[in-house]
């Protein structure tokens, strides 16, 4: 009887599952939206929002639970100082799923997954990637004119 | 073994595959952002955006 089991599959045996469950929470968090499989991403959420919710705790017990399964120790301190003090006053429901469209060559579907942010923090975001191109472009016209 | 005797003609292949469709067409409704048909649900393939702003997939150079 499968009464109570829940959790996705995803074609593999339960170690490449958590293995690849870890690898994807781990780029959730170090990467702050990614893509992939609808699946993928639905089973994602699953650990990431649980991750976060120890990561809000902040004690030294549920740092070890998230160390479980992002084995990254840089990624567990931006988790706990950067990540975790977005969602303070947010009772679950950090990450957000959109549909993005069918993968060319089997027509999968593809989802973003992405930690949920303030339109504030967007509108820095999109301003320091402007930065940077500018700065970028700035960079690319100099070294142009010091060929010459 | 069992093998075909005979070879089909291609009209007799085709006619075969004639039957090969969706049940249903594709749901489609138009992005309120620029106005193409995209699936619903869906971030828009043409412009990139969803729900409002959204602004998602900086599209193509
Ligand atoms: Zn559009």
């Amino acid at each position: 009887m499968r009464h109570q089991k829940d959790g996705r599959k995803l074609s593999r045996t339960a170690s490449h599952r958590r293995a690849l469950l870890r690898n994807l929470t781990t780029a959730l968090f170090e990467h702050e939206r990614i893509e992939t499989t609808l699946a993928k991403a639905k089973e994602t959420r699953r650990v990431a929002e649980r991750m976060i919710t120890y990561a809000k705790r902040g004690d030294l017990n549920s740092r070890r639970l998230v160390a479980r399964v992002v084995q990254d120790r840089l990624i567990v301190r931006k988790l706990f100082d950067t990540i975790a003090p977005w969602y303070e006053s947010r009772p679950g429901g950090y990450t957000r799923i959109l549909r993005t469209r069918a993968r060319q060559g089997d027509a999968g579907e593809m989802a973003m997954i992405e930690l949920v942010k303030t339109a504030e923090q967007k509108a820095a975001e999109r301003k320091r990637i402007e930065e940077a191109e500018k700065a970028a472009e700035k960079e690319a016209k100099a070294k142009a004119k010091k060929k010459r | 073994m069992a093998l075909p005797k005979r070879r089909h003609s291609k009209a007799r292949r085709s006619k075969r595959r004639a039957t090969w469709r969706a049940s249903t067409p594709m749901a489609r409704v138009l992005c309120p952002h620029c106005g193409q048909a995209k699936r619903p649900h869906r971030i828009c393939p043409h412009c990139g955006h969803y729900r409002g702003e959204e602004v998602l997939l900086v599209k193509e150079a």
